[in-house]
């Protein structure tokens, strides 16, 4: 069994991280109220702004911002509090006791959330760009890539997050800690540009003012311009980070 | 006067141990957890791990399996440090509560852990078919876990500790709140991997499961009281029974360390 492949395990082997995503998307299978909230709220919500704008034009200003806020903020928490019950029940502790390396496991949850996300996104979009009748001047891959990026980002801030709850419901109260002071800065509230200088510096490292700056390119008619492209970049830098803090959150070995 | 533990504590004779541990002391929070234990741990034995709650059981398997960090001395288990990657195919541990995802079905919990733990797929059926008879979970296989009663979740935990056949099993209360039969059921079955060739450590805080291990260590704050077969025991006390005997030896450390 010591084999010299078992002393230089690879940093991620795909059957373990795939049986991982197949893992939690089963256990979400297992709970139909999840999937239909998941599935349920962003879609109420786009049809709420809808009719409280009541004006095509503001709608298709606002529309794409929102689009990219609301898998960054669910994912945030499913992640947070999935994690955290790994946690809380042992289940972690057993996978680290057992050859599962980490970037297996977390791999495994960006698949599994990926997943979930664009199925998310997809249903929001589609309610939105027929029946609430939402125009965009150019492509619809760029803002379905920028919504699904933003997911992937809220998942691993909530893994991140997760290491410093000790129960559930901290987990859960990390949402608004994490999230609503950055929904403040990142420009749906106030431009950026508008900001004093020291506000803007904070809204300049917090990773939503990107998301929501590329989803504004969007809909202003930029689809693939070079302030898009950066934005996803720094997008996907924040989700790396993230993840790899995650990484060192998840100990094999407790003090 | 040396502790009492410093004596090292371990069924003789001593050849080729599975586990095998020096002056072990584990600090948690400040709190001396364990107090330099010496001890080892021989193939095809159940070793019993007797004690009440509190008295460092479960911080002792923790660091066995590799999930605590030791402080001073040392642990190796197959001739390896505790915590060595290699080790994590070979050790089997069920904690005492069942650390399962109670939101899939037995079969789910099982096909996932059975992944991780590296079984082929084509081995993977019949593993976990095998592990499902075994512990008489036969009929609850696409029943969501969360649903079980006690016993048979702590059985799920147990099917986990056993799918990767491991050279040594670390069961932590394995046999609490189930039902007479049931726990004779699987001191049978912890004999019966034992004659295979498998060491079993086993926790309990109930005295009369002590009788049914091939060996005892008896442990109370962090130190072992006493470490030999049941037999020994009570000749070397003279008390009725392992309780008694447990009883008495508490007493006797107590003084001691006055």
């Amino acid at each position: 069994m010591t084999t010299a492949a078992a002393r230089h395990a690879p940093p991620i082997r795909w059957a373990l991280t795939w049986a991982t995503a197949r893992r939690v998307l089963a256990q979400l299978r297992h709970d139909p109220r999840t999937i239909a909230m998941l599935l349920a709220v962003p879609a109420v919500l786009m049809i709420l702004l809808r009719y409280v704008l009541d004006n095509p034009l503001a709608l298709n200003r606002f529309a794409p911002e929102f689009i990219g806020v609301f898998p960054f903020v669910v994912m945030f928490i499913v992640a947070a509090v999935t994690t955290q019950r790994e946690r809380a029940r042992g289940t972690l502790e057993r996978l680290m006791a057992m050859p599962l390396a980490k970037l297996d496991l977390l791999v495994g949850y960006a698949i599994a959330f990926g997943v979930m996300a664009c199925v998310q996104v997809g249903v929001v979009l589609a309610i939105s760009l027929t029946w609430l009748g939402v125009q965009l001047p150019g492509s619809v891959v760029p803002l379905a890539l920028v919504s699904v990026l933003d997911a992937l980002l809220g998942m691993s801030l909530g893994l991140f997050a997760s290491a410093f709850a000790r129960t559930e419901f901290q987990a859960v109260q990390f949402m608004p800690a994490f999230v609503l002071p950055q929904a403040l800065l990142c420009g749906i509230v106030v431009a950026r540009d508008q900001m004093t200088d020291v506000l803007r510096w904070l809204s300049d490292v917090l990773p939503m003012s990107y998301a929501v700056d590329a989803m504004q390119q969007i809909a202003a008619g930029a689809s693939w311009s070079g302030p898009v492209i950066r934005d996803i970049g720094v997008i996907g830098g924040f989700t790396v980070c993230a993840l790899i803090g995650g990484a060192l959150t998840l100990r094999r070995r407790t003090r | 006067m040396a502790s009492p533990s410093a004596a090292p504590a371990g069924p003789p004779p001593r050849t080729d141990p599975v586990v095998e541990a020096e002056g072990l002391v584990v600090r948690r929070g400040g709190r001396v957890v364990l107090d330099g234990l010496t001890f080892w741990i021989p193939h095809g034995q159940v070793t019993g791990l007797l004690g009440p709650s509190g008295c460092g059981k479960t911080t002792l398997m923790r660091t066995l399996v590799g999930v605590q960090l030791i402080t001073a001395g040392r642990a190796e288990l197959l001739g390896l440090p505790a915590g060595d990657p290699r080790l994590r195919h070979r050790v089997g541990y069920a904690t005492q509560e069942p650390a399962v995802y109670t939101d899939l079905t037995l079969t789910e919990n099982l096909r996932y852990f059975g992944t991780v733990l590296g079984l082929a797929r084509s081995a993977l059926a019949g593993t976990i078919a095998q592990t499902v008879a075994d512990l008489d979970l036969g009929g609850l296989e696409n029943r969501l876990v969360g649903t079980f009663s006690g016993g048979q979740l702590a059985r799920v935990g147990l099917a986990v500790a056993l799918l990767g056949k491991p050279d040594l099993l670390v069961l932590d209360e394995p046999t609490v709140g189930l039902d007479p039969v049931l726990r004779r059921d699987l001191w049978a079955m912890f004999h019966r991997l034992a004659a295979a060739g498998t060491a079993l450590l086993v926790s309990s805080h109930v005295m009369d499961e002590a009788a049914r291990c091939d060996y005892l260590l008896f442990m109370r704050e962090g130190r072992f009281l006493a470490a030999a077969t049941p037999q020994a025991l009570l000749a070397g006390t003279g008390a009725a029974d392992l309780e008694s005997a447990f009883l008495d030896l508490a007493t006797a450390g107590a003084q001691v360390r006055r």
